[in-house]
Formats: C-alpha cells, sequence, structure tokens
C-alpha cells in the first residue's frame, strides 16, 4: 500500500507558542500526480510545505516520503526539493552551475554531472544556457532553470512554493500550460502551493483547500468547484454572489431561505437534504448559473438594475443591483455577445434553477476565515 | 544656441561650487599634507637649519634591520588580526543576521557597539586592569587556586593581539551583518535542500555572497591595525614595537621629522600594497567593496 | 551688477567689522594664560588664586620635555605663552628650531629666585648673550625603591641584578642613557662635545640595557602609572624621579626615594616663553606670582617637587624637610650630577640607541 503514496502526512500539527499553524493534516498523495495546496495568505500552506521539505519539524504527526517517516530527517537528505517562491538561484554560479549544485554535493562524478546537466537543460528547453550567469536570464528562464535544479536530482516529489507569484500576468498563464506539461512528462509527484485558485485549477490533479490551518476540502478541481462542502471552498474557489439567511419553509423540492433585507431565495431540497428551518446558512450562487432575461428554470426570478458593466471578453460580466432588496450581484455574460448592447441603468430579469442554490449552515468559523 | 551653451555653462559653474567642499578638504587637508610630508621626508638635515634634497631616510629604514623587523611585524600582525578579527567576527554577525530574529537582533548589534561608547584608551586601560599581574583575573585565578602565584598576562604579543581583535571587531561585524542581511534565507535553504551541508552552503553561497563585505571589513580592520598606537604601545609594554610607534618616536622624541615623515610614507606603501593584493586575491573591486 | 558687487563688499564689510568686534570682545572679556608644563607643577588652588588676584584665565597643558619641544616648533612657537622645558634642552632647540623669544630680566624679579640656580640657568639657557630660561622646579632622577623587597639596589646598574629580576621599570628616554653611563664608571657629560667618545659610551650602554631587558616589566611612560605599578607590588625597583618616591613614602614607608650611589642626576625645569607667545605679560606676572615663597611653598607641599624660590623652604612642614634629608644626606646631595646642556644633534645619536634598545627581543 504505501509505495503507491510518495508522500503521506498523518495527523500533523504545528504549533508556534499558542497559535496553531497547521492543525492535524492528513494526505496521502498518489505518484505522480499533481498535487496542490491552494489557500489565503497566513493558512498555514507554506508552514505545511516547509515540513515536507524538513526546514521544520511538526509538532506532532508523522510525515513519509516513500513509505518511510523523514522525522528527524534533514532538509539535505530527504529525496524531496523544493522550488522557492523567489526560485532562490545562486547568483554567485553560473546556470549549469546551478543545475549541478546538488550533484556536486551527492559526489557524482564530473563526466555523469556534465551530461546530466545538459540532459535537463535541454528537458526544460534551455539547452546551451550553462554559461550564462543568472541574472541574464528572463522570467520564465529562470523558472525553469530553478526546476532543472531539483529535476536533475530525480527527487520522489517536487515542492514548488508558489513560484509564479513573481511573473507578470502573461508569463504565468503561459507558465502554467509549461508547468502542467512538464510534470505530464517526467511524471514526478509535485507538491504546489498557492493562493492563485487559477493556478491550481488548471495544474492539478488534486487540489487542497486549506484555511486556518486545516484542509476544508480535498478533491479533483472540478469538485472542488462544482460542489464544495463548505462555505470556505465556495466563496474561496471561483466567482460567488452571496448571502446570508435564513432557511424557512419547504415548498415540494423547493426550500426558500428567507434573506434579512426582506427578499428571497430558493433552494433544492434534493441538493440540500440537511437544513432544517429557522438554520442560519450562508447561500452562494454562481455567476455563470444566472441567466439575464432567459428561459431555462425560473426558480428564482429577480428585477435588476445594471450599475456597471464589466467588459472582458470571454470572462465579461455584469454587475446589478437587486430592486427589491437592493442585494449587490454580478451576473455572467454569455460568451455569445448577446447582451453586447446591455449598459447601466438598464433593468434585467434574472433567473436561476433551484439547484443552483448552494447553502452552507453557518459555523463560526467558516464565517469568520472566508 | 548661445543660451544653451550658457545655461550649460551655468550648471557646471554650479556643480563645480557643490563639489567645492570635497574638493577642498581633498586638496587642504589630504593632499597637501601629504605632499608636504612628501617633500619633508626628501631632505637632509645638514646643520643648524640647513636641509638638503637627499634620499637618506629612505636608505636609512632599508639599512638598518630595527625598522624593517618593525615594519614587517608591523604587517604581519596586522594580517593576523585582521584574520582572527574575521575568523571571529564571522559567526557573530551571521548569528546576528540570519540566526537572531527581532529585539534580541538589535540587542546584539548594540553589545557589540558598546565597547566603542568609550574612548580607545579607556577601553585599554580595562584591558589592562583585567589583564595585569596586581589584576582581576590573576587575582580570581588565584581566589579560584588555578594559579599559585599572580600571572602577568600583559606585555606580550597575545595580548596585544586581543586587543587589537576586540579594538576591531566591531568594524568587521557592521559590514558583515549588513551584507549577511541582504542575503536571501531561501538562498541557504536551498543550498540544504539541494544536498548542501552547513560547510559547503556557507563555503558556496555564504562566503561568496558575503565577500564584498569580508572585503571591506578586512580592509577597514587591516588600516585600523596597522595604523593603531595606543594598543600596540599599552597592551605590548616594553617588547611592543610597531611601525606607529617608531613614527611617533621619530617625530616626537627625536625631533626628527625627516625620517619620521619617510616611515609614514613607507606606511602608506604598505597598507595600499597589501589592499591591493587583497583585493587582487578575493577578485574583489575596490568600488565594489566601498558601495 | 554694480549694485549686486555694492552689497557684497557691503555685506562683506559687515562681515569683517562683526568679526573685529567678536574678536575684540574676546580679548577684552578674558585675558588668557596658555601654559605648556609638567603634571604636578600647577595645582588648583594656586591657579585659582593666580586667577582671583590678576583675573587672568590660566589654560594648562600637560606635557614632557620632547613633547614640549615637537609642539612648539610644529607651530614655530605659537600656540602656547609660556612653556617650561628643562635648562639643558633650551639652547640646542632654540638654535635649532628657533622656537623661544629672549626673557626680559628686568620684568623678573630676581629677589624671589636662588641666586645660585638662577645664575646657573641663565648661564646654561644663554644663546647669543640672550638669556632663554629662568629656573622654577628642580629635582633629581634616581631610585625610587620598596625598600623592603629591593634592599639590595643601591645605584642604577642593580636595577639588572637577579634579585629583582621581572620587578624593575625605567623610562626608556635618555636620562635612563645617561644613568646607566655614570652607574657604568663613565662619564657621559664629559662626552657631550665628543661625538665618537659620546657613541662609545651609548654602545656599551646599548649591550647592557639590552642584557637587562628581560629584568623589566615594562618601560614606563607617565609617573603616575609607575606609581601605580610600585603600589601594586609589580614593581620593586624603579629608575624615576624623586618626587614620586615623596610621593610613595606618605604612604608606604618601605617605599621611597634612594640617591644612587653614582650619584642622583640633577635637572631644573625653567620657564621659557614662545617666540609667538601673544600675552607675554601674563607670562611674567605668572612667573613672579609662583616664585613667591608662600606660593612656591604651596606647590612643594603638594607635589613634592623642589622649587628655586628663595625662602620657600623655610615654609615646609618638618615632615616633609625630613624626608628630604633622608634621601639627600650632604653627601649625596654634593653627588648630584647636574645636566648640562645637551649639544643639538645628540638626541639622534641616542634615539638610535633607545630603538635598538626598544627592537630587542627580551624572551
Amino acid at each position: 500500500m504505501a509505495d503507491q503514496f510518495d508522500l503521506e502526512c498523518r495527523d500533523v500539527v504545528k504549533k508556534f507558542d499558542a497559535f496553531t499553524a497547521v492543525d492535524s493534516i492528513s494526505i496521502a498523495i498518489p505518484k505522480g500526480s499533481f498535487f496542490s495546496i491552494l489557500g489565503p495568505s497566513g493558512c498555514g500552506k507554506t508552514t505545511l510545505l516547509r515540513m515536507l521539505a524538513g526546514f521544520q519539524a511538526p509538532t506532532s504527526g508523522d510525515i513519509l516520503i516513500n513509505g518511510s517517516s523523514v522525522l528527524g530527517v534533514p532538509p539535505n537528505r530527504r529525496p524531496v526539493n523544493m522550488v522557492f517562491q523567489h526560485l532562490a538561484l545562486f547568483p554567485m554560479m553560473n546556470v549549469a552551475e546551478n543545475v549541478a549544485y546538488g550533484l556536486k554535493r551527492r559526489g557524482v562524478d564530473r563526466s555523469t554531472i556534465e551530461k546530466k546537466v545538459n540532459d535537463t537543460l535541454a528537458r526544460v528547453g534551455l539547452p546551451d544556457s550553462g554559461p550564462k550567469q543568472i541574472s541574464q536570464l528572463s522570467g520564465g528562464q529562470k523558472q525553469r532553470i530553478a526546476i532543472a535544479r531539483c529535476l536533475v536530482l530525480e527527487p520522489a516529489v517536487l515542492l514548488l512554493d508558489e513560484p509564479l507569484g513573481a511573473l507578470d500576468l502573461k508569463l504565468r498563464e503561459h507558465m502554467k500550460v509549461e508547468l502542467k506539461q512538464l510534470q505530464n512528462e517526467i511524471g514526478t509527484t509535485f507538491v504546489y502551493i498557492t493562493h492563485d485558485q487559477s493556478e491550481a485549477l488548471v495544474m492539478s490533479d488534486q487540489v487542497a483547500v486549506m484555511n486556518a490551518g486545516r484542509f476544508e476540502q480535498v478533491g479533483a478541481p472540478q469538485d472542488l468547484y462544482y460542489s464544495p462542502q463548505t462555505a470556505f471552498v465556495a466563496g474561496f474557489v471561483g466567482e460567488s454572489n452571496r448571502w446570508k439567511g435564513t432557511v424557512g419553509k419547504t415548498q415540494g423540492d423547493q426550500i426558500v431561505i428567507n434573506l434579512p433585507t426582506g427578499g428571497s431565495v430558493v433552494a433544492s431540497r434534493v441538493v440540500h437534504p440537511e437544513l432544517s428551518e429557522g438554520q442560519t446558512v450562508d447561500v452562494f450562487v454562481r455567476p455563470e448559473a444566472i441567466a439575464i432575461d432567459g428561459q431555462g428554470k425560473t426558480d428564482n426570478a429577480i428585477g435588476a438594475k445594471v450599475e456597471n458593466v464589466l467588459f472582458n471578453g470571454a470572462a465579461s460580466s455584469v454587475q446589478v443591483r437587486d430592486s427589491a432588496t437592493g442585494h449587490e450581484m454580478t451576473v455572467a455574460l454569455p460568451q455569445t455577445g448577446a447582451f453586447a448592447n446591455l449598459k447601466a441603468g438598464d433593468t434585467v430579469n434574472l433567473t436561476w434553477a433551484a439547484e443552483q442554490t448552494r447553502c452552507f449552515a453557518k459555523s463560526e468559523k467558516q464565517g469568520a476565515a472566508a | 544656441m548661445t543660451t544653451s551653451t550658457g545655461k550649460a555653462g551655468a550648471m557646471r559653474v554650479g556643480a563645480l561650487l557643490l563639489a567645492m567642499p570635497l574638493l577642498l578638504w581633498l586638496f587642504l587637508l589630504v593632499i597637501l599634507p601629504h605632499v608636504d610630508l612628501l617633500l619633508v621626508s626628501l631632505r637632509e638635515r645638514i646643520s643648524y637649519g640647513k636641509y638638503e634634497f637627499s634620499l637618506i631616510n629612505y636608505i636609512e629604514f632599508f639599512v638598518e634591520p630595527l625598522y624593517w623587523n618593525t615594519y614587517v611585524r608591523t604587517a604581519v600582525m596586522s594580517l593576523m588580526a585582521t584574520v582572527l578579527t574575521l575568523m571571529i567576527g564571522f559567526p557573530v554577525s551571521y548569528y546576528i543576521a540570519k540566526v537572531m530574529r527581532g529585539k534580541g537582533k538589535n540587542v546584539l548589534f548594540l553589545l557589540c557597539l558598546i565597547p566603542f561608547w568609550v574612548s580607545e584608551l579607556v577601553r585599554t586601560f580595562g584591558w589592562m586592569i583585567l589583564l595585569r599581574e596586581s589584576g582581576v583575573i590573576s587575582n580570581f585565578l588565584q581566589w579560584a587556586g588555578i594559579a599559585d602565584g599572580p600571572i602577568e598576562m600583559l606585555y606580550n604579543d597575545a595580548t596585544i593581539m586581543v586587543g587589537l581583535v576586540y579594538t576591531s571587531m566591531l568594524f568587521m561585524v557592521v559590514p558583515l551583518v549588513s551584507v549577511l542581511d541582504s542575503l536571501d534565507d531561501s538562498l541557504i535553504e536551498a543550498g540544504y535542500d539541494l544536498g548542501g551541508n552547513a560547510f559547503t552552503v556557507t563555503r558556496d553561497i555564504v562566503i561568496p555572497h558575503a565577500m564584498p563585505g569580508i572585503a571591506s571589513g578586512c580592509i577597514v580592520v587591516f588600516m585600523l591595525t596597522l595604523g593603531n598606537y595606543l594598543t600596540p604601545n599599552l597592551l605590548g609594554g616594553k617588547d611592543s614595537l610597531w611601525f606607529t610607534e617608531q613614527i611617533y618616536t621619530q617625530f616626537i622624541t627625536r625631533f626628527n621629522w625627516e625620517s619620521g615623515s619617510a616611515f609614514g610614507f613607507l606606511l602608506l606603501v604598505l597598507s595600499s600594497l597589501i589592499v591591493w593584493i587583497g583585493l587582487k586575491l578575493s577578485r574583489q573591486t575596490l568600488s565594489e567593496t566601498v558601495s | 551688477m554694480s549694485k549686486k558687487h555694492g552689497a557684497l563688499r557691503g555685506s562683506l564689510l559687515g562681515l569683517t567689522a562683526l568679526a573685529g568686534m567678536v574678536m575684540l570682545g574676546q580679548t577684552a572679556q578674558a585675558e588668557e594664560l596658555r601654559l605648556l608644563t609638567w603634571g604636578g607643577y600647577v595645582p588648583d588652588d594656586v591657579v585659582a588664586e593666580f586667577e582671583a588676584e590678576t583675573g587672568i584665565d590660566v589654560e594648562v597643558t600637560l606635557s614632557n620635555n620632547e613633547e614640549m619641544i615637537s609642539k612648539l616648533r610644529a607651530t614655530g612657537g605659537g600656540g602656547f605663552d609660556l612653556a617650561q622645558p628643562s635648562q639643558d634642552r633650551i639652547a640646542s632647540a632654540q638654535l635649532e628650531h628657533n622656537i623661544y623669544k629672549p626673557i626680559d630680566l628686568s620684568k623678573i624679579d630676581a629677589s624671589l629666585f636662588i641666586p645660585s640656580m638662577l645664575e646657573a640657568t641663565k648661564a646654561n639657557t644663554t644663546l647669543d648673550g640672550e638669556v632663554y630660561g629662568v629656573p622654577q622646579i628642580w629635582g633629581t632622577d634616581g631610585l625610587v625603591l620598596n625598600t623592603a623587597e629591593a634592599s639590595t639596589v643601591k645605584d642604577y646598574i642593580d636595577l639588572c641584578s637577579d634579585e629583582v629580576a621581572g620587578k624593575v621599570s625605567y623610562r626608556l628616554r635618555r636620562p635612563t642613557l645617561i644613568a646607566f653611563a655614570f652607574s657604568m664608571g663613565m662619564d657621559p657629560f664629559a662626552a657631550y662635545n665628543d661625538e665618537a667618545a659620546y657613541q662609545e659610551i651609548l654602545d656599551k650602554v646599548e649591550a647592557k640595557l639590552i642584557e637587562c631587558k628581560p629584568n623589566v616589566k615594562t618601560y614606563w611612560e607617565g609617573s603616575d602609572s609607575l606609581l601605580n605599578l610600585i603600589r601594586s607590588g609589580e614593581v620593586v625597583a624603579a629608575m624615576a624621579w624623586d618626587a614620586g618616591g615623596w610621593t610613595l613614602n606618605n604612604d608606604n614607608p618601605d617605599m621611597n626615594f634612594v640617591a644612587p650611589s653614582s650619584g642622583a642626576l640633577g635637572w631644573v625645569d625653567t620657564f621659557a616663553i614662545p617666540r609667538k607667545a601673544e600675552n607675554e605679560e601674563a607670562a611674567y606676572k605668572w612667573i613672579n606670582f609662583v616664585m613667591k615663597p608662600e606660593i612656591a611653598a604651596r606647590i612643594t607641599a603638594a607635589s613634592s617637587y623642589y622649587t628655586a624660590s628663595n625662602g620657600a623652604s623655610s615654609l615646609l612642614d618638618e615632615a616633609q624637610r625630613k624626608q628630604f634629608e633622608t634621601s639627600f644626606p650632604q653627601e649625596a646631595l654634593d653627588n648630584i650630577n647636574w645636566y648640562p646642556p645637551v649639544p643639538a644633534g645628540l638626541e639622534a645619536i641616542e634615539g638610535k640607541t633607545l630603538d635598538r634598545v626598544k627592537a630587542a627581543q627580551s624572551n
């Protein structure tokens, strides 16, 4: 069993004095997968990663790599390598020396080092860059060298600490694809931490959403998006319109959620069999689930006034205000260009199916973290 | 056209005026005295108030082994003091810059500064009170039963070395702390992550990064040590033999300004030469080191 | 343009006037006497009394013979209004560096001085018929001993004996060379004007001092640090000034000044006026003030230094007179070797000798 997982955490806890940074995390990461840990800054994901790399020791719990515990094993003896947030390439060495550094420390002979370095540089698409100085590289090239420097050591697990954070947007989009491709080709297990949901969703086989030291939900990107299990995940992964409300009467398949502002939202009893009357809930509806002046299901129907048109090509949306409750909402515009003429001040009818409404019984913790 | 050149001219005059204090300072307080020193060093006293051009002062230096020995001894001791200061200062600086966090860091840094709140003379006398035969340490050792009789710890080369290293420490620690502060922690962690140990990470990453700081610290410490007068003189006693002492003696007790000037010049040559060699060996440039 | 210049000139004039006024103000409000002297020669209460009597502020700078000459040489005789070099170091320094101006003897009350000492000093400091120094304080170089532990030391040369090994101190200065020469049975003063003979003496002294170096704890520089070394017991025998020995004797009867058998070396420190002195009048006032018997006696009481003031010794208390007589029985007094004026250039030869002694390794 154990060798199916490159990396396993069992009830890992890390406390700094009274503060618990990582609160009994247990995961098993399958061999060869791209695993992301997604969470806001301060959620404990960096601490978790540093424990995996060996820079910090867990307060309790166990970490296993290739099936054996690495507690007490220093970072230089662990079969994991890390790509740092700012890459941490050694400016005092050239590219080849950077890549060769780990091999040299292992006492690999000179000719093998040279061969492996060249192979690895070719694999990341930068052959012949060996003699270059680090300062001569572009942002994307540095990225690739940082990865090459780890890959050349053939680690069981490659840890990546928000390595795209420092890049500009365009390059970041490009590197997302490249990283995923690279991981596909080489088959090394990647553990990638980020606060950018788009990075996590695009690249990962599995994503763990982390909040306040705990995993809220672990699953495929689609699961997280379409079936969030906590209010935090619903709010953090993807855009959502959000209300607070109280569960009211059930009418057939539909549950009415009363909003404090006077209006109400309808949810589906099939989706939410657990809700009971009088519960306080957080209510989420994705912008793209709402139709403008459309057909389809009209379990929820709202008249609203357009306040802003946010044109962004395929990702365009409008900000509207509910005429009855004054609640502000975001609605995605269909990509057909049907509403290209919509402008501020227009009145629109918004509709969505009861199944699209997600409710989460309110708990103090989740409410605060979102 | 004419107006623009006029403007440029005015700008140039402005820049010149701005640079005036610096130029005056350089000329009046640095260049002029040195030229004077050089001229004085190149003359020989013939009789009362009569002097002639001569290289006798320099020849004297090379012919008389006494001055030579002192010269070489001062250089060697200064180099040793510099290396020792570096060897002690580096771990201290690393600890301050990389291990300590928050308040403790400032406190430690201040502790390094404290000895400099009193003058060098007072500091040196402090050492004398500690180390002399009837001093604190000697008495303590006798009281603790470790020593049978009073121990004289003053007036030897080891004591001079201790005093010099102590006096120089701050000048090594300050540039080292600032250069180590600028070293991204993740570079060190990356070094470990890639399989390095404490020794290889220090050798391959920390020291290359700190090289400008090491060079500037060493230059300052070396110059200060070479030019130190009080510490070797007071702690070294009858065998101190420091070249600045020799210069002082020539000027003040021998009234021999000519050979004192020549010695001064030779000291300048020595320090420039050694600093130059040091920069060459460490592949640093002076401009890098100074900035 | 011209207007601008006018304004500029105006403001410059204003500045000059202001500066002038400031300077006038300064001289008017504080007349000053800048005194270059030795430690212990000017007790605070004497300065205070002088300031009260004359309204002249005294600014004291402590120094020694070599530094005094160096300081005055550097400024061409400026920066001070009155200096106190030893009588034997005046004529050569004046000849070489021209740093003093002749003393106007008419402004000095000769009756305040012991006549023989005044005459001897005048003779030794005369150059081209002009007198450059008058005596203030005299004393001797000899042995300061902790007699309980260094009873075998009778002469300078005994400082090199095994009985006091490691517990000896002396200065590495010219008086030490002279003292050892006498102690070794030679007469350096007689060879003053014969460079070759003097060199020969120096070579012998040099050999002796190098041989003696392991015996030496440290070469002392300031008399305070020497007294500390003796008080703490780290040094039991030293060549030093008589006054230092008497100061120690006040606290510990075992410690005292002993005139060595080859004779103490007598020195006289003088008043000399630097060539660029700005307040000569104050300098003469000071001389006539401190030479008054009651003031001179107070200086001696405070510092143990004897003065050339006529009649001061009769004002001293019994204990101090007794101390003096113990150290200087009549034959020892007669045996004092008084320094003759140092010929110029001699210091250079001596310097080499001292350098070589300093450089010799003792262990």
